[in-house]
C-alpha cells in the first residue's frame, strides 16, 4: 500500500456510506467523483474498510462503464451517440472534437490532463440532439463549429 | 410537520391560499432540454428583476408581502414539452396562460415590463406556425393533441415544492388508500384499472402487486426502474425531474398495498438532475413527516433511497437492477425464481418502471372505471413518447394507448423536418423494430405492436427520413447492444458479435452473398436462447429491417451502393462536368491524388483511388462535385 496516499477523502466517503459494502456502487462513484478517477491506492484500502476482496471491488468498477483507473481531464465531454443524436448526425461533432484534441477512439484524455472525450447513449435531452455533456452541464444542438466555440470558452477558464 | 390527516388537509388549505394569492406566476422550464439551451440564465433573470422592482414581491415570503404589493413568482418547472422551441416561459396570471418560446436573456426586461407588470402579449416571442400566432400552451397544436395525465404537472408548477404539488391535489390518492381503502382495495383497483408496465414488457401492475402481497415473507420491497437505458427515450427523466412527488405518491400507495417498508429509486448515471430533484423531495418529504415512520398517524411506515446507476444498460433489467441496488455487478439471473418471490435482498419486490409509478395516483383518485375509458380495451390509460429525429416538434409527448402513429407524427409532431419523406419510425431502442409507412394508421398499444414484431417498449419514438440508411441503423443497434453485452451467457456474448461484424461488413461495402439468411439464422438463435432480455430482444431491430428493407440490404451487398446516401464508404463522388470550370482546386486538395485533368476543362474522379473523405466538395468553388 501506498504510503502517501491520503485517504481522508476516502474515510469520509466511507462514513457517509455507512461503511457498508453494499454501498460500494455508491462508495466508487463519491470517490470518483473527488478524484474524477479511481486511484488504485484505495482498492486495498476499501478491501479492509468494507470487509469485501480486492477482486470483488475490481470486478465491480471494472463491470461498470463510468469508473475508471486511468485519470481523467479536469473537462469531460461525453458527446451522445444515442439514437436521436446519431440519425442527426452526432458523429461529425465528435470527430471534430478528436480532431482538434488529438484524440480517437482508443485516445480518451489529453496529455494535459485538461479534457476527456467519451461517448455515452443518451443524456435524456433528445429533443434538442445532437447533443453533448460537459462534466455535468449539457449541450444541445451541437454542431462541429459549436463544439470548437465551447472548447475555446473552456480553455479560457482554464 | 403533517403527522395527521387533519394536518395535510390544513397544509393543503394553506397552500392553495399562499398560490391563489400570486398576481403572476413567471413559470421557467427546467427540463433537462431547456436548461441546456440557458433557462436557468433566464430564471435568473427574472428572480433579479423582479427582486429590483419596487412594489413588486418575489414569491419567496408571500406572508411578509405588504398591502399593495405585486406578488409575483418565479418558478422552475418541469418540462413544458415542446423542447426545441426552448427556453420556454410561460406567464400565469390566474387562468390567463401566455407560452413564449425561445426566449432569450434580452428578452426578460421587455416581457418583464410588457407580460408581467402589463399585460401585453409580445407578438414576436409566440409560437408561430404557418403564419398563425399561438398565445396558451394549450392551443399550440403539439400540446392541444395531446392528453397529458402522468405529465399533468409537468410545466405547470415549481416541480421542487411539496406545497405546489399538494395544492394541485397530491398525495389524495394516498390520503384515499390510507383512510378509506383496505390494502387488498387498493390492489383490486390497481388491478381492474387493467394499469400495464410502462418499462416495456407491459406486465400487468396489479398482478404483480397481488403476487407480492401474497408471499409468506413478511419483509417486503418496493423498487422503481428509472435507469431508462433506451437511447432515444426521456420520459421517465422528465417524469422524475418534473414531478417527483407524484412518482413517490406512486411508490407510497404500492408500498401500503404490498406491506413494504424500504422503497427504492434506481436512476440512471446520466440524469443528475433526477437524482438531485427526488433527493430533494425525499428530504422535504422527511422533513414534513410524510416519509418516515408511522405516516399520518398510522402504522404505515416507508424510507426511500436513491441508487445511481454506473453506466451499464444491463442494468435496466429487473434481477440486474437489484443486483446493482445489492452492490453487485449487475448480472441478470436465469429465472425463475421471480422478483415478485426472491427480488431485493432475496426478498418479494414490487419492480415497476417510473411511469407505471406515476399513473398509480390517478387510478386510486380517479377510480378504475374511470380510468379505463382512456386507452383501448386492453391498453388502458395514456402512454408517454419522447419524439425525436427527422421531425417538426421533437418533444415529449403523451397520448392516450391507442393513438396512431400518424397522428403523433404528423399532428403533434407536426410533420417531417423540411418537408422531408417519412421513412420510419424506431420504436422501443435497441430491443424494438421500426414500423413504416405501411403501420402509420396502425393503433399504438401494447398488442397491437407486438403483433408486428414491434414493441412499446419504453417510447422512445425515432423519426427518420429517406437520408437515413436502415442497414446503418440497424449496424447502429447492433453495436450498442454488443457493447451493452454483460457477457454472461453465450448466445449473447457472440452472436451479437459476429451479428455486429457482418453488418459492419455490409455498410462498408463488403458484404457477400448469403450474409442477410446468416444474420436471419443468427438472429433467430439468439433470441431462442439468450439468457435475458437484452440478448432476446438484441436482434430484433436486425430482423425488422431486413424484413421492412430487405432491397437496401440488397443493394449495399449487391450493388455497393447505399441507396439514402449515408453509409460513407459507399459514398461515390463524381464531378458534375457541366459545372465544372477545370480550376484544378479539387485536384490540389485531393490527399491522394484521386482527381485529374486539364485546365479549362471538366475534371474527373478516379474511384478507385478515392477515399471518400469529402475534402474535395469543400474545395471546390462552383459546387461541382456531387455525391451519388
Ligand atoms: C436489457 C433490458 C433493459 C431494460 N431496461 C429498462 C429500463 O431502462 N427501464 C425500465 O423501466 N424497464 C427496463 N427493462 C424492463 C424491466 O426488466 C422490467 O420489466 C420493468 O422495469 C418492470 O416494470 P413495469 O412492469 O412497470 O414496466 C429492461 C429489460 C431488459 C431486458
Ligand atoms: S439520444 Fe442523445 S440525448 Fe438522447
Amino acid at each position: 500500500m501506498s504510503s502517501s496516499f491520503d485517504f481522508t477523502v476516502v474515510d469520509q466517503v466511507l462514513s457517509a456510506n455507512n461503511n457498508s459494502s453494499q454501498y460500494i456502487i455508491a462508495i466508487l462513484q463519491d470517490i470518483q467523483e473527488h478524484y474524477r478517477y479511481l486511484p488504485r491506492e484505495i482498492v486495498p484500502y476499501l478491501s479492509e474498510k468494507l470487509g469485501m476482496s480486492e477482486a470483488k471491488i475490481y470486478s465491480i468498477a471494472t463491470f461498470y462503464e463510468n469508473f475508471s483507473f486511468e485519470p481523467k481531464g479536469k473537462y469531460v465531454i461525453k458527446v451522445c451517440d444515442g439514437t436521436a443524436c446519431h440519425v442527426r448526425h452526432s458523429t461529425p461533432v465528435l470527430e471534430a472534437l478528436w480532431k482538434e484534441l488529438g484524440l480517437s477512439k482508443e485516445k480518451h484524455t489529453t496529455d494535459d490532463l485538461m479534457f476527456t472525450v467519451e461517448t455515452v447513449s443518451c443524456l435524456g435531452a433528445c429533443g434538442l440532439a445532437p447533443t453533448m455533456m460537459v462534466n455535468e452541464q449539457v449541450y444541445a444542438a451541437m454542431t462541429p463549429e459549436k463544439v470548437l466555440a465551447v472548447l475555446e470558452e473552456l480553455r479560457g477558464r482554464g | 410537520m403533517i403527522k395527521t390527516q387533519n394536518e395535510l388537509s390544513i397544509a393543503r388549505n394553506e397552500a392553495v391560499k399562499i398560490l391563489g394569492s400570486y398576481d403572476c406566476r413567471i413559470l421557467v422550464c427546467s427540463g433537462t432540454g431547456c436548461i441546456a439551451t440557458g433557462s436557468n440564465k433566464i430564471y435568473e433573470i427574472f428572480a433579479d428583476l423582479v427582486r429590483e422592482t419596487p412594489g413588486v414581491t418575489l414569491e419567496f415570503a408571500p406572508h411578509d408581502a405588504k398591502e399593495h404589493e405585486e406578488l409575483v413568482g418565479v418558478k422552475k418547472t418541469g418540462c413544458q414539452g415542446c423542447c426545441e422551441l426552448g427556453p420556454l416561459v410561460r406567464i400565469q396570471k390566474g387562468e390567463r396562460v401566455v407560452q413564449y418560446v425561445k426566449v432569450q436573456p434580452d428578452d426578460c426586461k421587455t416581457i418583464f415590463e410588457k407580460s408581467v407588470l402589463g399585460d401585453e402579449i409580445i407578438e414576436s416571442l409566440l409560437y408561430h406556425k404557418a403564419g398563425e400566432a399561438f398565445v396558451r400552451p394549450d392551443e399550440i397544436p403539439f400540446i392541444a393533441k395531446q392528453t397529458r395525465m402522468v405529465l399533468e404537472n409537468c410545466g405547470h408548477f415549481d416541480s421542487e415544492s411539496l406545497d405546489e404539488y399538494i395544492a394541485a391535489g397530491g398525495f389524495k390518492a394516498l390520503e384515499k388508500a390510507m383512510f378509506e381503502m383496505s390494502r387488498d382495495d387498493v390492489i383490486e383497483e390497481i388491478d381492474k384499472s387493467g394499469l400495464r408496465g410502462r418499462g416495456g414488457g407491459g406486465f400487468p401492475a396489479g398482478r404483480k402487486w397481488k403476487q407480492v402481497a401474497s408471499q409468506k415473507e413478511p419483509v417486503r420491497y418496493v423498487v422503481c426502474n428509472g435507469d431508462e437505458g433506451d437511447p432515444g427515450a426521456f420520459m421517465d427523466g422528465s417524469v422524475m425531474e418534473g414531478d417527483p412527488y407524484k412518482l413517490i405518491e406512486g411508490m407510497m400507495i404500492a408500498a401500503y398495498a404490498v406491506r413494504a417498508e424500504n422503497g427504492y429509486i434506481y436512476v440512471r448515471a446520466e440524469y443528475p438532475m433526477s437524482v438531485s430533484r427526488l433527493k430533494l423531495a425525499i428530504k422535504t418529504l422527511e422533513e414534513r413527516g410524510l416519509l418516515g415512520d408511522n405516516i399520518m398517524g398510522t402504522d404505515f411506515n416507508f424510507h426511500m433511497h436513491i441508487n445511481r446507476g454506473a453506466g451499464a444498460f444491463v442494468c435496466g433489467e429487473g434481477s440486474a437492477l437489484t443486483a446493482s441496488i445489492e452492490g453487485n455487478r449487475g448480472f441478470p439471473r436465469v429465472k425463475p425464481p421471480r422478483t415478485v418471490e426472491h427480488g431485493l435482498f432475496d426478498k418479494p419486490t414490487v419492480l415497476n418502471n417510473v411511469e407505471t409509478y406515476a399513473n398509480v395516483p390517478k387510478i386510486i383518485e380517479m377510480g378504475a372505471d374511470w380510468y379505463r375509458t382512456i386507452g383501448t380495451e386492453n391498453s388502458s390509460g395514456c402512454k408517454t413518447f419522447s419524439l425525436t429525429g427527422a421531425i417538426e416538434n421533437t418533444g415529449l409527448i403523451e397520448v392516450p394507448m391507442g393513438t396512431t402513429l400518424r397522428e403523433v407524427i404528423f399532428d403533434i409532431g407536426g410533420g417531417m423536418k423540411n418537408g422531408a419523406e417519412f421513412k420510419a419510425v424506431q420504436i422501443g431502442g435497441p430491443s424494438g423494430a421500426c414500423l413504416t409507412k405501411e403501420h402509420l394508421d396502425m393503433p399504438l398499444d401494447f398488442d397491437t405492436l407486438k403483433k408486428v414484431g414491434a414493441m412499446v417498449g419504453s417510447g422512445g419514438l425515432v423519426v427518420m427520413d429517406e437520408s437515413t440508411c436502415m442497414v446503418e441503423v440497424a449496424r447502429f443497434f447492433m453495436n450498442f447492444t454488443q457493447n451493452e453485452s454483460c457477457g454472461k451467457c453465450v448466445p449473447c456474448r457472440e452472436g451479437t458479435k459476429r451479428m455486429l461484424e457482418i453488418l459492419e461488413r455490409i455498410v462498408a461495402g463488403e458484404g457477400r452473398d448469403g450474409d442477410i439468411e446468416l444474420l436471419l439464422e443468427l438472429a433467430e438463435t439468439i433470441s431462442a436462447t439468450a439468457l435475458c432480455g437484452l440478448g432476446k430482444s438484441a436482434p430484433s431491430p436486425v430482423v425488422s429491417t431486413i424484413k421492412n428493407f430487405r432491397h437496401e440490404y440488397e443493394a449495399h451487398i449487391y450493388e455497393k451502393r447505399c441507396p439514402a446516401g449515408a453509409c460513407q464508404k459507399l459514398k461515390r463522388f463524381y464531378i458534375d462536368p457541366e459545372l465544372c470550370k477545370g480550376c484544378s482546386k479539387c485536384a490540389r486538395q485531393c490527399p491522394v491524388g484521386a482527381i485529374s485533368g486539364k485546365i479549362k476543362e471538366p475534371f474527373s474522379i478516379d474511384l478507385e483511388k478515392c477515399i471518400r473523405c469529402g475534402s474535395c466538395i469543400s474545395a471546390c468553388p462552383f459546387g461541382a462535385i456531387k455525391e451519388g
